[in-house]
């Protein structure tokens, strides 16, 4: 094991290098204020040390000039630094038009990553090369924390909710994946590895580990045999929202409230239907709470997004983002 | 030790608070401050070797990359460590030893507001303390200190509520005493000495003070909360039950944000009072230090949200807390600047408790400085919850608020016991002390910034060289904590006569025996401007 290895982390997103070059600033500045700072307390104290002969005459208790500078001064520079940095994670946090969205499930103590085409890995995540990716990620327990060092991204996984992170891999090659929020017993074995692949290496990976059904084709199925269909379907006797295009559509609940259905109020009506019946229905739902997993849940999710990218025409990913919360 | 002769007349024929009662009972029903202030200092230096016990199994595990203890017992350790360093070490240290101490002695009183509510907050904290220390005789606890739902509500199998309860009665402990800082600072401050008179000593105190009475009480309903949902399965913060464990994180930093001024602030008062004292002047802008002190405590309740940027909450959120953040940076940086600034054309020497300072002031302006870049949401993004972070408030904390404590206690032992200690020893420790912090928590901000995540049992290999150096580091700084013990104990029996005014101070305290008597003064001391150290001693 050699230090020098080790000794800079890979710049391996598009990200990385930005954040960077604020992290030097940053260290720069902060370093001349440490070392200036440090020098005149050296020469002051072996200026003023006692029985020196230096001149003590005219010593001053207060200036407000001086106070006010440096407040002020450091204040401005703080802003600077502030403004600079919201910029970026603003960006951080607006991925580009075109993502590819991946599904991420964390449990203690491994992550169980979905393609949208069906295929599944767990604790590997591959990607390919230069295009952005957007990762749709919710926890089936307790909080985790999805981390990349050399993409300098980080993003916690909560349960009962989806949170996303999104990143453009620049280097070919494994990194290092982190849970990086303490969920227990094995949470320092619970990481995993990216894999960043050539486009065209990466499209023969997904040919090689398709599954038998893509995800929204799975999805259908849960859709099916969780009974959902038997209320929600076409020919349904009972008295049950159509659920055939309801994806990002404006939704009025009976408290008067209007919601957009988005995953999360997907994932909600679900598990907690009581909360968000919507106007016109009576509250006859039951909750799915322990029977239907957080994989299976996102399948549903796909399903129901595609029956939306049908009715509506436009492709089955990206452009939802924004009315979700990241 | 030349300062001793510059001292005033000793004062023999004084009894001193230590003549009155002496068996344990005495010491156990006891309603002077004095008093109370060295049972909290014997009581948090036992509480400090227990989370320095835990700190070293920690330090000894990350030698190993494959871990040398199991994760469980590594899991337990860190948690141990925190919750014991936090609750009951750092947030009694200054203000429940010292402050206890001196606080009267600096306005010229006899006594605390209330003399019995301080010798409660004391039994509460020992109770306290028992409730948690129980949690580690039983098995331990594995949620970390800062009690993340829902593991700690829904999933950790541990003696969590043992836990939760200990620092629930503990935290009635700082409000107690933070009851009776305020009042005692607004009623019984002696004729003549006004606000902008008092030490800052005591406005870090009354700030202080502040914090703990508004804060503490919102960590007393969070651990209520946790209670209420592991215990009765009440949905508070468990999704599974209609919770939100975000609502956890937003009401445990409301509380855990301020409380790190809780350590921080009476550090600063302190360091104030030694460098004015060894400079021999007026501490440069006293009204900017008071301003930018109340400052910190007031934009400390804002910013709790910069330990929540990835946690999902709201951009726009995060947005306001990082400005906040970085606002309430600009207070401490005047503060470092000011002392800087003191020394100019002062009459400096380095005894002990100069060079604790001095210490403190370099290694709080590395912990402020680091926090800046946690304060800037793109870079919280990769720091967070990796060594960065840790290294960040073990500068502020171990580095700031440990250092000072020392400096406090080197500083008024020879009031406090009326004994003078080794003086060669002493500078060593602090020097020692220094080195042993840097190599232990300097490589940990490497280590954050290449992406090694906290509370690792085990890590990739790559990380093992500077995990080394933090853990060699962590033996010189164990041996710099147990010399002074040694040699302050020494000095009990052997040290030479303080008198009662060694360093040639400007404070009340110094102008009655050391020790003081049980009334604190036998004679109205003379009230002046703090820091009069252009006029000659009273």
């Amino acid at each position: 094991m050699m230090l020098a290895a080790s000794a800079w982390l890979p710049e391996a997103s598009s990200m990385a290098p930005e954040i960077d070059t604020l992290w030097w600033l940053m260290i720069g500045l902060c370093g001349l204020v440490s070392v200036g700072v440090f020098a005149v307390m050296f020469v002051f104290a072996v200026r003023y040390r006692r029985g020196s002969n230096a001149d003590r005459s005219n010593r001053h208790t207060r200036s407000l000039g001086i106070e006010l500078t440096w407040t002020l001064v450091p204040f401005a520079m703080f802003i600077g630094m502030f403004v600079w940095s919201l910029v970026l994670f603003a960006r951080l946090h607006t991925p580009p038009a075109g993502s590819q969205t991946i599904y991420v499930v964390a449990k203690q103590w491994m992550w169980k990553i979905q393609h949208p085409g069906g295929q599944r890995e767990i604790n590997t995540l591959h990607v390919p090369l230069g295009q952005p990716v957007r990762l749709t990620m919710t926890s089936q327990d307790v909080i985790h924390s999805f981390y990349v060092p050399a993409f300098r991204i980080k993003q916690d996984v909560l349960p009962g909710r989806y949170t996303r992170v999104w990143f453009t891999a620049t280097k070919l090659g494994r990194f290092n994946l982190f849970c990086a929020e303490y969920c227990g017993l094995d949470h320092s074995k619970m990481g995993g590895t990216v894999v960043v692949m050539r486009p065209a290496d990466y499209a023969r990976w997904l040919d090689r580990h398709a599954g038998p059904d893509s995800l929204a084709t799975r999805g259908a199925t849960v859709f099916r045999q969780r009974g959902c269909s038997g209320c929600h379907g076409a020919n349904a006797s009972v008295h049950a929202p159509d659920l055939d295009g309801i994806y990002g559509r404006r939704v009025h609940l009976a408290d008067g409230s209007t919601v957009i259905a988005d995953d999360r109020y997907i994932h909600d009506s679900i598990m907690l239907p009581d909360t968000q019946v919507v106007a016109g229905y009576s509250p006859i739902m039951p909750s799915f709470q322990g029977q239907i997993s957080e994989s299976d849940m996102l399948a549903l999710i796909a399903y129901l997004k595609s029956t939306s990218a049908k009715a509506s025409g436009s492709p089955a990913t990206g452009g939802e983002s924004t009315h979700e919360q990241h | 030790m030349s300062s001793i002769d510059a001292g005033e007349s000793m004062a023999p024929s004084t009894p001193s608070f230590y003549a009155g009662g002496e068996g344990l009972m005495a010491w156990l029903t006891t309603r002077d401050h004095k008093r109370i202030g060295i049972l909290y200092a014997l009581t948090i230096t036992v509480f400090f070797a227990m989370g320095g016990i835990a700190a070293a199994m920690i330090r000894l595990n990350l030698v190993e990359p494959a871990g040398l203890l199991d994760a469980e017992t590594y899991n337990k350790a860190f948690t141990f460590h925190g919750v014991i360093m936090v609750w009951f070490f750092l947030i009694p240290s200054i203000p429940a030893t010292l402050g206890n101490f001196l606080l009267p002695l600096m306005i010229g009183a006899r006594d605390m507001a209330f003399p019995r509510l301080n010798l409660a907050s004391w039994y509460l904290f020992v109770i306290g303390g028992l409730f948690t220390v129980s949690a580690l005789l039983l098995g331990g606890v594995d949620t970390g200190w800062t009690f993340y739902t829902p593991f700690s509500t829904m999933f950790s199998n541990t003696h969590v509520i043992l836990v939760v309860v200990g620092v629930f009665i503990t935290g009635f402990a700082t409000i107690f005493t933070g009851i009776n800082f305020i009042v005692t600072t607004h009623t019984l401050r002696m004729p003549g000495m006004h606000w902008f008179r008092l030490p800052l000593f005591v406005w870090a105190m009354y700030t202080v003070s502040l914090v703990m009475v508004l804060a503490t009480p919102v960590l007393a309903m969070t651990l209520s909360l946790i209670g209420l949902e592991r215990i009765f399965g009440v949905g508070v913060f468990d999704p599974a039950l209609g919770g939100d464990p975000l609502l956890f994180q937003h009401l445990f930093w409301f509380y855990s944000h301020p409380a790190v001024y809780i350590m921080i602030l009476p550090a600063m008062g302190l360091v104030s009072e030694v460098i004015a004292c060894f400079v021999r002047r007026r501490i440069f802008g006293y009204k900017f230090m008071t301003y930018s002190m109340v400052a910190n405590a007031v934009i400390g309740f804002m910013v709790w949200g910069h330990h929540m940027f990835v946690s999902g909450m709201s951009v726009y959120a995060s947005m306001v807390f990082s400005l906040l953040s970085f606002t309430v940076a600009v207070p401490s940086a005047i503060k470092v600047f000011n002392w800087t600034a003191t020394l100019h054309k002062g009459d400096i020497t380095f005894e002990a408790p100069m060079l604790y300072a001095l210490g403190f002031v370099g290694l709080f302006m590395l912990g402020g400085l680091t926090g800046l870049m946690l304060a800037a949401p793109a870079l919280d993004v990769p720091l967070t919850d990796t060594y960065f972070v840790i290294a960040h408030f073990h500068y502020v904390m171990v580095g700031g608020t440990v250092m000072a404590y020392l400096a406090g206690i080197h500083f008024w032992w020879p009031k406090i016991t009326g004994r003078m200690y080794s003086e060669p020893l002493a500078k060593f420790s602090a020097i020692l002390m220094f080195v042993g912090f840097n190599l232990t928590f300097f490589p940990q901000y490497i280590l954050g910034y290449e992406g090694m995540p906290r509370r690792y049992h085990s890590y990739p290999p790559q990380f093992q060289v500077l995990n080394i150096f933090s853990s060699a580091g962590a033996s010189i700084l164990a041996v710099s904590y147990m010399l002074p013990v040694l040699y302050l104990l020494w000095s009990l029996r052997h040290g030479a006569a303080a008198g009662n005014n060694p360093w040639g101070a400007r404070g009340l305290e110094w102008q009655t025996s050391s020790p003081p008597p049980e009334e604190n003064f036998l004679h109205v001391p003379i009230v002046r401007e703090a820091y009069a150290y252009d006029e000659p001693a009273p």
